[in-house]
């Protein structure tokens, strides 16, 4: 028995000891701190796993200069997080999820020399708290070019005869128009400001067009988003859209595609391919490296980050996925030729002789751009921000004032289903 | 067993041991701590190449490695504690009280109902009548299952379980209803200021913890020094005695369970004014549940569950750190190594409370 007793302790102490030597080696090197929302099982997490990896090595910081926390959720636990990363010497932190925000902004005061960034997120530039930082794509512009795709395929079916009031009489609402569906995660600007800019950038290519929008109310349910997707079709929507992560739209479409039906998928984030390889056009997708380059690189070399940052195909931070072979042929000169434009600033996705609302063109979208909480009979104020204009130069500018999207016009042509 | 034949004697069977040695009964489970460690340590190394020294040493960096995760340590365990200590006398009383985690989730629904539609009182009255809203709300949800077993001996733990269903979703449209059209529900500390506990050395958690501990000694005092105490274990023991003796098991099972689910719901509001600062269906990581385990490892003794709830949330972070160290380390992996602990633990227990007797001769069994 005391043999026993004098092993057991023997084993004990030498794990102990193992573990008290390993807590005096302290790496003093730069070091990035991560917070996911996911892992690289999900298509959102990934986009950003990969763009901080490739900033990284751009930068020449090794595997052990970024610190990890994954699936982390938009509780307390984020804020452990956060702080935990801090305790291990990071001196930028970035967190991915919108939800996060509000724990990075607890955090954040208590260390004013570590830089926390909130991805996605809509309140640090009038949060006073100037260690705290928000940036977002303008991944609208690419939405808008993702339509343009999807509105090359529905002319080329459209002139060949496959859509047609005789062939497909589905296809076709009251008013003639080819019905598009589309399916949203929430009813918030940003998905909303995503699906315009697809809407009109269909309707650049095919005039007589219509849009449904159904919300799924979550950013991430496969099962979800494959029915949503299914009714769509069912109701005759010739191209599904989609602002929601998972694979399930894509794949809606694909198997109704294989039982003859003619219908076309337009993803999000990822590659859609592999899910979808009939029925798949491209996706409109994100490009994180060029922000977390900036956003890194500034933070190591002692600078101050801007605390609201978005960019879009100016440097490269939006884009479209791979084309797929069903995509109308000449689709890429057009693409690049609608890029072109918007870097040289001579296409606008929200131009406003391109939509009315209530059959009427506007001219003046003015947008209060407060933090609000909802939860009590009004809305009250949470952090004050003004009310500025967002019309410019006879476009609405989206992504400019503040980097999360703010465009939330419902425009004539999109009917939201719920 | 009335037609059992010749009966032959399996190779091994099992004997219950009573009073094992004290010593015996702790070198037994530092011997399946070990064992976990070394089982989980190869395992680890096999799918991620991490060295295993490396792993234990994490471990134990994961909650002592700096004062603020000692004092992480210590927030993480607060509300496991509270819910250990809720569910002590129900289990007691051997009505299985799976339903902890949804007691907890109404008793923060309430809380923070309360929070918002009274946001201008002054702190003092505010936060007693949160953590009142949260203890009625916990012992309604509880008393509803404890009310169809004692009448209609409906199983409770099927019960219990599915009310947890719906206090989840019901948290789910509150926060989705009360976020409006913003896309995240803000925290208290924006909205609602005077319902966030006050912070005593700098962190708000603190009171939760002081309360807590309160809870732990007033339970076992009520456990084990009341008449209250007496007729729960009477009644866990047998019904029919506790019948017997006169003791109407009916009151004796609502009692409990009021008092089982209002400290769940208590730990709800402790969480969202002193912890979390906000409302969320994944409030406390699913502790309704791990609290089960806290309190059985602990046999119900409010003392001894301040170490098991230690020991799981040690084990939690240490998971969590594990699963920080490199790509490989997912936090699947580290549900896998806190599973194997787990098992080993309470496997530990079986070897404590039985014996294994092997075949020795052909003797024949007097049963």
């Amino acid at each position: 028995m005391k043999r026993i007793t004098a092993l057991i302790l023997a084993a004990v102490m030498i794990v102990l000891g193992a573990g008290l030597t390993a807590c005096g080696n302290k790496n003093t090197d730069f070091k990035v701190g991560v917070i996911l929302v996911g892992d690289a099982t999900e298509g959102y997490t990934k986009a950003h796993i990969d763009g901080i990896q490739a900033a990284a090595k751009k930068l020449g910081l090794s595997d052990s200069q970024i610190e990890w926390k994954y699936s982390v959720p938009e509780t307390s636990d984020c804020a452990n997080a956060a702080e935990d990363l801090v305790d291990k010497g990071c001196k930028i932190v970035i967190s991915n999820s919108y939800g996060h925000q509000n724990y990075m902004a607890e955090v954040a005061p208590k260390y004013k020399d570590v830089t926390f960034v909130a991805m996605t997120g809509d309140f640090a530039a009038i949060s006073g708290i100037p260690n705290l930082c928000n940036a977002f794509t303008k991944v609208y512009e690419s939405r808008y070019v993702s339509g343009v795709v999807a509105g090359l395929k529905l002319k080329e079916l459209v002139d060949a005869g496959t859509v047609s009031k005789t062939a497909t009489p589905n296809a076709f609402d009251a008013n003639g128009n080819i019905k598009i569906g589309y399916v949203g995660a929430y009813p918030y600007a940003e998905v909303v400001s995503g699906y315009t800019a697809f809407f009109l950038g269909i309707r650049s290519v095919v005039s007589n067009v219509s849009m449904s929008v159904q919300y799924t109310k979550s950013w991430f349910n496969y099962e979800d988003e494959k029915s949503v997707a299914n009714a769509l079709i069912d109701a005759g929507c010739v191209i599904i859209g989609q602002h929601a992560d998972s694979t399930g739209a894509p794949t809606a479409c694909e198997d109704a595609a294989k039982n003859g039906k003619v219908v076309f998928s337009v993803g999000y984030n990822v590659d859609m391919l592999p899910a979808a390889p009939k029925a798949a056009l491209t996706s409109a997708t994100n490009n994180w490296e060029v922000y977390y380059e900036h956003a890194i690189k500034t933070v190591m070399e002692g600078k101050t980050l801007e605390q609201d940052w978005a960019q879009g195909y100016e440097s490269g931070s939006v884009a479209i996925t791979k084309l797929g072979t069903s995509a109308a042929a000449g689709t890429q000169a057009k693409v690049d030729e609608v890029v072109n434009g918007i870097k040289n600033g001579s296409v606008h996705v929200f131009d406003l002789n391109t939509f009315t609302v209530n059959g009427a063109k506007i001219s003046t979208n003015m947008v209060d751009f407060s933090y609000l909480d909802f939860s009590g009979e009004a809305p009250r104020v949470v952090y004050q921000g003004q009310t500025l204009e967002t019309v410019k130069n006879g476009y609405i500018e989206e992504s400019v004032i503040r980097s999360a999207p703010y465009f939330s016009v419902r425009i004539d042509g999109i009917t939201e289903l719920n | 067993m009335a037609q059992t034949k010749t009966a032959k004697e399996p190779f091994v069977h099992v004997i219950r041991k009573e009073d094992t040695p004290m010593l015996k009964k702790w070198l037994i489970r530092i011997f399946a701590v070990v064992a976990a460690l070394i089982v989980t340590g190869v395992l680890v190394f096999a799918v991620t190449g991490i060295n295993p020294f490396k792993i234990y040493s994490s471990m134990i960096t994961g909650s002592f490695g700096t004062p603020r995760r000692i004092r992480n340590t210590i927030k993480l365990m607060t509300p496991l504690l509270c819910l250990g200590i809720g569910l002590a006398p129900a289990f007691k009383m051997k009505f299985w009280n799976i339903g902890a985690q949804g007691q907890m989730l109404v008793g923060a629904l309430a809380a923070s109902f309360v929070a918002l539609t009274f946001r201008h009182l002054p702190g003092g009255l505010l936060i007693p009548l949160m953590g009142l809203a949260g203890l009625l709300a916990g012992a309604i949800w509880g008393v509803i299952p404890a009310i169809f077993r004692a009448f209609w001996n409906t199983n409770e733990t099927l019960f219990t379980l599915m009310m947890n269903y719906i206090a989840t979703f019901a948290v789910m449209y509150s926060v989705d209803k009360w976020k409006g059209e913003s896309s995240g529900f803000a925290s208290f500390k924006q909205i609602a200021k005077n319902a966030v506990m006050p912070a005593v050395l700098n962190e708000n958690f603190y009171i939760c913890t002081a309360i807590v501990l309160l809870l732990v000694c007033l339970m076992y005092i009520y456990m084990k020094r009341t008449k209250h105490g007496y007729e729960i274990a009477v009644v866990g023991e047998s019904e029919k005695t506790a019948v017997y003796a006169g003791i109407n098991v009916k009151a004796v099972m609502i009692r409990t369970i009021l008092l089982s689910g209002a400290v769940c719901g208590l730990c709800g509001f402790l969480t969202v004014s002193g912890i979390d600062f906000t409302l969320s269906s994944t409030m406390n990581n699913g502790f309704g549940f791990t609290a089960i385990v806290v309190a059985w490892l602990a046999k119900f003794n409010p003392f001894t569950m301040i170490g098991t709830s230690f020991m799981m949330v040690f084990f939690q972070n240490a998971a969590s750190e594990i699963s920080s160290m490199n790509a490989n380390a997912t936090e699947y992996l580290s549900y896998v190594i806190s599973g194997i602990i787990l098992f080993f633990l309470i496997g530990s227990e079986f070897f404590i409370n039985y014996r294994l007797v092997f075949r020795k001769n052909h003797e024949k069994e007097g049963k």
